[in-house]
């Protein structure tokens, strides 16, 4: 335990960056759930195909706007997209590519949501399907940072059906060298999250867990952003931690609103990245925290680990959004920036 | 052998020495005129008021009574015309509940998923008046469908407790003050709905839990089921054998009753309410059809203990094919229990076939 340093003292702190974001999929503004109900039906063909018709677009090109307003409004250090055409939630790059079929409802993960299920029929190709939406953010942005968002390797392959390539193996590179693509093809943004909840919830067994971090490297490697690699509903098994830390990524992301001690453990025992992500409020329920309580939260944290000082970290709700009623989740940004601004203060 | 519970809702001209009770989940589809007094109603600018909506609600309960008695059925429901969601509905009625705006489901199928904020309490009566109303319009038992309250905690967000099984076990014990106002009032045949079990197969020990709190004190012949669809049963049975309910009303249809054989191994004990049409299919199955779904039923218990429904509330299906089921699901069940008494039947029970291997 010799690498243990003592608690870290004000003045290291003061190199901290703390920066406010979320991991993206935000819910609808309330209008734009009427509207795109109305414009687009309830049933499953009627989710979004990738060439949505003008009135669509038009839907989500207002609904966009508003959102990116919503979090400039907020404060956040990071803008992103809102992922809001994300019908299939995470699985939303492969269901709207050309080779992929989308077939059966399937639940999302243990909640109460349902995706279309994305059957793997064909080479996965470009697409451009969120580049082009984050062109379209960055016009929106102005001068604020760009924050790019994409389900990980691991979990993108996971929510899905391979009957193309045959071999899991074959299949996770496939869908590592698809992200890579859309990656390259983003416009310049400052951060980018990987979302990996499949790590936690269906957690890769030996060897996979390796080419997971592969795969994994192999998108952060596409381009110049921080990567921020986000896993959720609990801590990684101290392996796939392991390993992942072997990535050329910038941080891991821990949720601490689902599990403390696993996560703290493999900070202790495994170190961690020079930025460390650290989900403090809870994107799936409504109860709104105070921002003086994700302050201590963060307190609290490094009171446990190791390390004195990280160069970023970043502030997030520990999942998706879009769990949550659109007022609470405006109420939810503000803390996050509100947190955020106070462990600056306190750090300085 | 005879099935007491079961049997105290026999009709009595009942036309077969076999009983096999028919009934329905819940939840029918709405007339189409009352979803537009419901529009008037909601509409500021239009003098349909408060008396005229309930009226409507009234009539629609009255119909749908009424088209379940034509269907044939013995136990029959007013198909949930006031009731709007499952969950919301309650929690409407429960002081502790809030309401936040929709949440996605799926898609753009939302709904208002409330937010358990305080304390959880009984404050006015949820379902009495509904029930008092359909058994005043009906000659024949009614069945009282009740989401359970590990559904109620499950799908709502949970502000004021420690955890959700604390949650489940507060709610659990509103349903059982309900349930005694209920029989008070008449009531001999309650289901509770706890769809979220199958989301969540882990936790049917507290479910299991929540159910002791709702019979407490719940006269024997008060007949109480439970509903579960949509999920892997071989992950929470034998274990719901345990649970203190007289039925297990269970979805088996909708997957050509791939999942029968969870329940020949060990022997199913309680009432099988086995659903026997496809409610996620838009054409309405023929009798012989359904009569093959209801020997299914057989392979697991004995006639005495079986029961015949749908898998599941059929109000998504367009009006005319949910009665084309239920008619078409009583005859299935009139024609089975006349081969059951002419010993034409022959149907093994029990023990799964050993698989190939």
């Amino acid at each position: 335990m010799e690498n243990i340093k003592p608690r870290h003292s004000l003045a290291a702190l003061t190199m901290t960056e703390y920066v406010s974001t979320t991991p993206g999929l935000f819910p609808l503004p309330d209008w734009t759930k009427d509207d795109l109900s109305d414009l687009k039906g309830h049933q499953k063909g009627d989710l979004v195909s990738g060439d949505e018709g003008e009135e669509i677009t038009a839907a989500y090109d207002e609904a966009r706007e508003e959102v990116i307003g919503v979090q400039q409004e907020a404060g956040l250090d990071r803008v992103s997209e809102g992922q809001l055409r994300w019908d299939d939630m995470l699985a939303h790059p492969l269901a709207v590519h050309d080779n992929v079929d989308t077939q059966g409802i399937v639940r999302y993960y243990d909640n109460n949501n349902f995706y279309r299920d994305p059957v793997v029929q064909g080479d996965l190709d470009f697409s451009g399907d969120v580049a082009q939406e984050l062109e379209a953010t960055a016009e929106l942005a102005g001068d604020d940072d760009l924050q790019a968002v994409l389900p990980g390797p691991y979990s993108l392959a996971d929510l899905a059906t391979d009957e193309h390539y045959g071999d899991d193996e074959e299949f996770l590179a496939a869908v590592g060298e698809f992200l890579a693509g859309e990656v390259d093809a983003f416009p310049d943004h400052e951060t980018l999250f990987l979302l990996e909840p499949s790590l936690v919830e269906n957690a890769p067994e030996d060897g996979v867990d390796e080419r997971a971090s592969e795969a994994i490297d192999q998108v952060a490697s596409a381009t110049d952003a921080d990567v921020v690699v986000q896993p959720y509903w609990g801590a990684l098994e101290e392996k796939v931690y392991a390993h992942l830390l072997d990535a050329d990524i910038d941080a891991v992301g821990f949720d601490f609103v689902a599990n403390q001690d696993d996560n703290v453990y493999n900070l202790q025992e495994y170190g961690a990245t020079d930025q460390l992500s650290l989900g403090l409020a809870d994107g799936q329920n409504t109860l709104v925290e105070d921002p003086e309580a994700i302050r201590d939260r963060v307190d609290w944290v490094y009171d446990k680990v190791p390390v004195s000082e990280f160069e970023t970290v970043y502030l997030t709700t520990n999942t998706e959004t879009f769990y949550l009623p659109y007022a609470k989740f405006e109420e939810k940004l503000a803390v996050l920036a509100e947190a955020a601004d106070l462990a600056e203060v306190k750090a300085a | 052998m005879s099935n007491e519970n079961k049997d105290q809702f026999r009709p009595e001209n009942h036309e077969n020495d076999h009983f096999l009770l028919t009934t329905v989940v819940g939840s029918y589809p709405k007339p189409k005129w009352l979803n537009r007094a419901k529009e008037l109603y909601q509409d500021p600018d239009h003098s349909f008021d408060d008396d005229d909506y309930q009226e409507a609600l009234d009539d629609a309960s009255r119909l749908i009574t009424n088209e379940h008695e034509r269907a044939g059925l013995d136990v029959v429901v007013d198909g949930e015309m006031r009731r709007n969601e499952m969950v919301e509905f309650f929690a409407h009625r429960i002081e502790g509940y809030e309401f936040n705006g929709p949440v996605k489901v799926w898609g753009h199928n939302y709904f208002d998923k409330p937010s358990v904020v305080s304390e959880v309490k009984y404050d006015e009566s949820w379902l009495v008046d509904e029930y008092e109303f359909v058994a005043e319009a009906s000659d024949r038992p009614v069945k009282v469908p009740i989401t359970g309250p590990y559904t109620l905690a499950n799908w709502s967000f949970n502000e004021a407790y420690d955890d959700d099984d604390e949650l489940t076990l507060a709610l659990a014990d509103l349903v059982n003050e309900e349930i005694e106002k209920l029989v008070d009032a008449g009531a001999r045949y309650i289901q509770i709905d706890e769809p979220a079990l199958a989301t969540t197969p882990d936790d049917h020990a507290i479910v299991g839990e929540a159910l002791e709190h709702i019979v407490a004190d719940i006269p024997e012949e008060v007949r109480i089921g439970l509903h579960v669809c949509y999920g892997d049963y071989s992950r929470i049975y034998p274990e719901i054998l345990e649970f203190p309910v007289d039925e297990f009303d269970l979805e088996l249809a909708n997957g050509d009753y791939d999942q029968l054989d969870v329940f020949k191994d060990p022997e199913f004990t309680a009432d099988l309410a086995l659903g026997v049409t496809d409610v996620h299919v838009g054409e309405v199955e023929s009798v012989e059809q359904i009569e093959e779904n209801i020997k299914k039923g057989l392979e697991v218990v004995p006639p005495e203990q079986l029961v015949v429904s749908p898998d599941c509330g059929v109000k998504l299906l367009p009006r005319e094919v949910a009665y084309g089921k239920m008619a078409n699901m009583v005859e299935a069940a009139r024609n089975v229990e006349a081969a059951l008494d002419a010993g034409e039947i022959d149907v093994e029970r029990g023990e799964p076939a050993p698989a190939d291997d």
